[in-house]
């Protein structure tokens, strides 16, 4: 685990030196994807095939960093990807996978059984606990789970004492990630962002994290967010560059607005399970490197896939 | 259908033997898969009063028929929800006690219900099989009151000690869970393909309590790494009914997670 994240009283001076403004935030994807440094500490919004900032993760990967600590909650075709790509030393997850129908992850399997790929296993919350100690900007949170799991043992869990009470309890040391990849349903220009469904772990992420960039589905006048302020999870402020990108989740879902493209997956999932790492390679280039833009990615998928996967989530949620 | 074979798959007599371990006006904690059909079928048969939350974070969610999640956090399986909490928030449902039962799978379980879902191997830096992770099964096996695991019955998946205990279950037995500072919960029941097993009070390991008919000691002995009890007592479960099984294969009639 590494000391910088989780030191709290530099973390906090990390956040003091950037500038917390209600300014203009709009760049573009090669701008934002930029800030991320090799050796970077990832932390990555969504969760498992919703929701994931696709296009922001496509332009790091384009950029072709390495070193860098992938952090997720539930991790997926993003990670293969990364993982594949070498851009990644260590992966902070709950869990990774496709997802259920797809079973274990070769790729997974490729990358951390031959050591090249460190996995640093937490259960779901307490993962969820270091990031939200994050946002808090305390050390640590106190909780009840892990305990006495071989997970504890291998993550260093340690305990402390209630200073109330004396009883003792587990403690998760808090993760300050170097940058946090977003994708949202709206936000306006200043970078005030509202989410539809699920919150997952983005808010937190938001305030943990000391460089917070954002993709948004929807750029909205001030005064919309304004007419309905309860809606907004994440505060400008928080937030250091922000892109417009319509579809930037897919073929993950993203609530309300399209499904995960299942076939995609399987399509994948078929090629991945046939040939390994080199099939992911195709894909890095068939999907990253080849298009010269996230727009002509999409292109690879046409329109009516995409109308088809919005449809199908209306149905769903409309 | 070929003699001898049963009407029913492997998945819809899990589903179903484990729907019945809920109860109505009650909380459960369900994981993706064979766990979230239970708490469909418990929902539209016996209790309608079952609130179900997912890791993804959903409370309350009806699964629509036809269109059955393949994950805990996508639109799918929020389909008729009444709250979407954030991830850590709905763990947090289950440490402060909210939760009265978890209902998971299990890729590898011991004689005191431990489960492994992490790695096959003595080094878990440099495992023979790295598996998908806990997700937020440790979570639910350490915060829920009660615990039931689903699961096929095979020697290998049955063994005398897992690999890596990535949800806890009883530890090593009698009352090694509470000196470990887990305080609440223990895994309860495990529904398999043989029968329904729980755990001795004191010893804390795996007991038969029941056997699916025709099925026999000696074959759930064949399929189990370990010694498990059996007393002197057992019973035989019912079958899984035409109705039960009417209601199980509405939720899914292109049968892509029943079959």
């Amino acid at each position: 685990m590494s000391p910088r994240g989780a030191d709290f009283v530099a973390a906090r001076r990390r956040l003091e030196a950037k500038p917390k403004s209600a300014g203009e935030k709009l760049t573009t994807l090669e701008a934002a994807a930029a800030r991320v440094e090799d050796g970077a500490v990832v932390a990555v919004g969504g969760c498992l095939y919703s929701r994931t900032p696709i296009a922001l993760v496509r332009e790091i990967l384009r950029l072709r960093r390495t070193g860098l600590t992938l952090v997720r909650s539930l991790t997926c075709t993003e990670g293969e990807l990364l993982m594949a790509a070498g851009a990644v030393d260590r992966v902070v997850t709950a869990w990774m996978s496709i997802g259920l129908p797809w079973g274990v992850s070769r790729i997974l399997r490729e990358h951390v059984e031959s050591g090249r790929v460190a996995f640093e296993e937490w259960s779901h919350l307490g993962l969820g606990l270091r990031l939200r100690a994050g946002a808090m900007g305390v050390p640590f949170l106190p909780t009840l789970t892990m305990v006495g799991s071989d997970l504890a043992w291998i993550d260093g869990l340690r305990e402390v004492a209630d200073p109330y009470t004396g009883e003792r309890v587990a403690a998760v040391p808090a993760l300050f990630p170097d940058v946090a990849l977003l994708h949202v349903h709206r936000a306006d220009r200043s970078g005030n962002c509202q989410i539809d469904g699920y919150p997952h772990m983005d808010a937190d992420l938001a305030l943990a994290a000391s460089t917070v960039l954002v993709t948004a589905e929807e750029i909205v006048a001030d005064d919309v967010v304004r007419r309905r302020p309860d809606r907004t999870v994440i505060p400008g402020f928080a937030v250091d560059a922000l892109v417009h990108v319509p579809f930037g989740a897919f073929p993950h879902e993203c609530y309300g607005l399209y499904e995960a493209d299942f076939e995609h997956f399987q399509e994948y999932a078929d090629a991945t399970r046939a040939r390994g790492t080199a099939a992911v390679h195709d894909y890095l280039e068939r999907y990253v490197h080849a298009p010269a833009s996230f727009a002509a990615c999409l292109d690879l998928f046409g329109t009516d896939r995409l109308e088809r996967q919005r449809r199908l989530a209306q149905e769903l949620t409309g | 259908m070929m003699a001898g074979r049963p009407p029913w798959t492997a998945a819809e007599l899990l589903a179903t033997v484990g729907a019945r371990q809920f109860r109505d006006h009650t909380t459960v904690f369900a994981g993706v898969g064979v766990p979230l059909l239970a708490v469909a079928l418990a929902q539209r048969r016996h209790a309608p009063h079952l609130t179900v939350v997912l890791e993804g974070g959903i409370v309350g969610p009806r699964p629509r028929p036809g269109r059955l999640p393949t994950s805990t956090n996508e639109m799918r399986a929020a389909y008729g929800a009444v709250m979407l909490p954030a991830i850590t928030d709905t763990f947090l449902l289950a440490q402060r006690g909210f939760l009265d039962c978890g209902c998971i799978g299990g890729a590898q379980i011991d004689r005191h219900g431990n489960v492994n879902s992490s790695v096959i191997g003595a080094d878990h830096r440099r495992p023979e099989v790295r598996l998908p992770g806990t997700g937020g099964a440790n979570d639910i096996a350490s915060l829920c009151r009660e615990l039931v695991v689903l699961t096929v019955h095979e020697r290998r998946r049955f063994v005398p000690r897992v690999d890596f205990v990535t949800s806890p279950g009883w530890l090593d037995g009698g009352d090694r869970r509470a000196r470990a500072g887990l305080r609440f919960g223990g895994v309860t029941k495990v529904v398999t393909t043989l029968g329904v097993f729980d755990f001795d009070p004191a010893s804390r390991r795996m007991r038969v309590q029941a056997l699916h008919p025709g099925v026999t000691l000696d074959a759930v002995r064949a399929a189990t790494g370990f010694e498990v009890m059996a007393p002197a007592r057992i019973d035989t479960t019912p079958p899984p009914t035409a109705e039960e099984l009417e209601v199980l294969r509405a939720l899914d009639p292109d049968r892509r997670q029943l079959a």
